[in-house]
């Protein structure tokens, strides 16, 4: 075991004073998970610059930091202060979550179809749900990751969303976290369980929101099971505070002929660091992965993807695309494992990036690691900058300098915007596109 | 409208265009002619704005202003347009608002009332009749995946509905079938009038066939090396190039009239 370093023993210490606090503390299983995950994250320690997964992203200022846990102080947020986050058109079950807890006025989780659950995590860990019990740490599993392992000993809450066999869940699931001005110098552990069973569907967003100008840190972990024949569908939709901190792990697992898309946006937040990973498990399963990165000043995002191929005849399909401005930096390493048994896989990769200045960088890192031999594998990064050609052919139709440019770079972010099937958000998306488009019409004019 | 003098232009050092004159007047078509490498796209990238090239020698004037001092945008605004030889593919960018932001932005620019959706659309579907393109290429990502005559026919979609004063046309023939060939020639006749000014860059008498200019020139080294009516292209289809590089054969002498 690694020498105990300080910032592993403040969140000991943490864990230790919240212990009987923490929700589901009355529940055997539930507090020997927490046990058993603070032991495992106390093991591993926060990574450090010679773990080759973290290479290109430090955590220090995290780690400096000893962020403490979410106090149970009001947050003075209304309605109205959330109004423009939320999506009406189509109708959802939205659950929301301040700095760390759920808020039942501000949410809305509505008619459920019978046997559907779709209950904040805080409660079912208190009534210790059998249905839980079965997934919670098995998808996302604690002894892997040094964040999944603290995530699990210190998770306040978070959405469990199970669907059974047969039932659908016609409307998205809306979970929005947000991070309210009282957040200053806390970090957050959402952890949220989806569960399809066979034929099941479902759909959820995750929205991540910082409403003012606190530095704190989210460290959020979902991990989605969709049995056979499921379909899961994700948008996580990343909008921190500029100061914030922002981890968050995502961990499929897949059974025969069901499907994930997963639509990861990050457009947000100080250091930001997304794995998003997922296993085929079965014959026929599909997964798409798509995801759009925007870095501006000195922002830091970094994606990791990795896709297991387990069994024969999956199909994967990834494109994540980044663009970066300013003096902000990009990682991107997508991993894709094709275990010998795997045959007839067939996976495509692709991460492109747009550096719209000088100071801007990327790293992005295909890995394939291939062990069946029928198999069909591409992949291709690229690193580019505004085309000069299509600049100049957009001025000569009569687009100002910014105006071209603009359009090129939405034009870029397009196929990722596209992706997003559900209306609204796409529309919110183009929206927040637009606004964080380098230099509105007024600023050069 | 337009009056070239003395152009020189150089990209990188190296000198492209070394002297070029070349008076449009209002609602004249002249053909520009000669072999690859000449200039001729050099010329239409000047006289658009494109970036990285350097005058180092002469001006043009556009209406009486300096065009050269103007932006690539100024100049789209002020009517002059340009048909790329090479058209760009925009991916992402539907081709629908591409020209709906083209036409708003040019109106911007002239101090007119900016059309709302419904009107755009209206108006630009009016002009694809001329073109002859299918509807379906208006929501489909700027010349992506287009064949080549599609790219060339949204050239002239793009032209029509810009309604330059001034167009210039860089090879929008090359590599199009006898159909295509007659869409651009349509095009062109159709906006034809007595102010709308033609510059056609092509390599074959094809196109003049159907569209008659009032003067041919050819470019060669920079230079224009000649200047005739609309019989020229028949003595160029017959000569070739030949004698501009001093190889003994005959110049086109019928047609040829010294400017
Ligand atoms: N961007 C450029 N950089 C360097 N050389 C160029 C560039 N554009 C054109 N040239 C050169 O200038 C000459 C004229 O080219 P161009 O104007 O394209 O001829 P044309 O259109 O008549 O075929 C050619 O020798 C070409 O190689
Ligand atoms: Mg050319």
């Amino acid at each position: 075991m690694a020498e105990t370093t300080e910032p592993v023993s403040h969140y000991q210490q943490l864990y230790h004073d919240a212990e009987s606090t923490l929700p589901g503390a009355g529940i055997d299983w539930v507090a020997e998970r927490r046990r058993a995950a603070m032991a495992r994250f106390a093991a591993l320690g926060f990574p450090g610059a010679r773990n080759e997964e973290w290479k290109y992203t430090s955590l220090r200022p995290i780690e400096k930091r000893d962020f403490a846990l979410p106090k149970r102080a009001g947050h003075g947020l209304g309605a109205p202060d959330l109004a423009p986050y939320l999506f009406d058109e189509p109708a959802t079950h939205r659950l929301v979550f301040v700095d760390g807890a759920f808020d039942a006025d501000l949410s809305r989780i509505g008619q459920l179809p019978e046997g559907v659950t779709v209950q904040p995590l805080s409660t079912a860990l208190e009534a210790g749900m059998e249905s839980l019990a079965g997934h919670l740490g098995r998808y996302a599993d604690p002894e892997g990751t040094p964040f999944v392992a603290l995530n699990t000993a210190l998770m306040s809450d978070g959405v469990f969303l199970h669907v059974p066999a047969g039932s659908t869940l016609e409307w998205p699931v809306h979970l929005l976290f947000v991070a309210s001005e009282a957040i200053d110098g806390i970090g957050v552990h959402y952890r949220n369980v989806f569960v399809a069973g066979e034929g099941a569907r479902i759909t959820a967003i995750e929205s991540f929101l910082g409403l003012g100008e606190a530095t704190y840190w989210t460290n959020a972990v979902t991990e989605a099971s969709a049995a056979q024949g499921a379909e899961i569908e994700v948008y996580k939709l990343q909008e921190e505070a500029p100061s914030a901190y922002h981890l968050a792990t995502f961990e499929g697992y897949q059974g025969a002929d069901s499907s994930v898309t997963h639509h990861n946006i990050s457009l947000d937040g100080r250091l930001v660091r997304n794995d998003v990973n997922t296993a085929l498990d079965a014959e026929g399963a599909y997964v798409s992965l798509n995801g759009l990165y925007l870095g501006d000043v000195r922002q830091h995002v970094d994606n990791h993807t990795r896709i297991e191929h387990l069994q024969p005849g999956c199909v994967s399909r990834e494109l994540y695309k980044g663009i970066l401005d300013g003096r902000s930096r990009g990682v991107f390493n997508g991993k894709v494992v094709v275990q010998p048994q795997a045959q007839q896989t067939d996976s495509d990769q692709q991460n492109r990036n747009l550096l719209l200045s000088r100071g801007a960088e990327v790293d992005p890192k295909p890995e394939l690691e291939i062990f069946a031999d029928d198999v069909s594998a591409t992949h291709g990064a690229t690193v580019g900058q505004l085309d000069e050609d299509a600049l100049f052919f957009l001025r000569s139709r009569g687009l100002s300098q910014h105006q071209a440019r603009n359009l090129l770079i939405f034009g870029f972010a397009n196929e990722i915007i596209e992706a997003v099937k559900i209306e609204p958000i796409r529309a919110r998306l183009e929206d927040r596109l637009v606004q964080r488009l380098p230099q509105s019409e007024t600023e050069e004019d | 409208m337009l009056s070239i003098s003395n152009l020189h232009v150089g990209v990188d050092e190296t000198p492209i265009l070394s002297g070029i004159d070349l008076e449009v007047g209002p609602g004249e078509v002249h053909a520009i002619m000669g072999p690859n490498g000449s200039g001729k796209s050099t010329l239409a990238g000047a006289l658009a704005g494109r970036e990285g090239y350097e005058t180092t020698e002469g001006s043009v004037t556009y209406d009486g202003e300096d065009l050269l001092a103007m932006a690539p945008e100024e100049r789209a605004a002020r009517g002059l347009f340009l048909a790329f030889q090479y058209p760009v593919e925009i991916p992402g960018v539907s081709n629908i608002y591409l020209l709906k932001s083209a036409v708003n932005a040019v109106r911007k620019h002239r101090g007119e009332e900016e059309l709302d959706a419904m009107d755009l659309v209206s108006f630009i579907r009016d002009k694809m009749r001329l073109t002859g393109m299918d509807d379906q290429l208006l929501y489909r990502s700027v010349n992506e995946d287009f064949s080549g005559g599609e790219k060339k026919r949204n050239e002239m979609l793009q032209m029509a509905v810009l309604e330059p004063r001034l167009a210039i046309l860089d090879e929008t023939d090359s590599g199009l079938d006898i159909d295509a060939l007659r869409t651009v020639a349509d095009a062109v006749n159709q906006l034809r009038d007595g102010n709308r000014s033609f510059i056609l860059i092509t390599h074959y008498q094809r196109l003049l066939d159907y569209v008659v200019p009032d003067q041919v020139h050819v470019l060669y080294d920079g230079k224009i090396a000649k200047s005739g009516d609309a019989n020229l292209p028949k003595e160029l289809e017959r000569t070739g190039y030949a004698w501009l590089t001093g190889s003994g054969e005959a110049e086109p002498e019928s047609a040829a009239q010294e400017q």
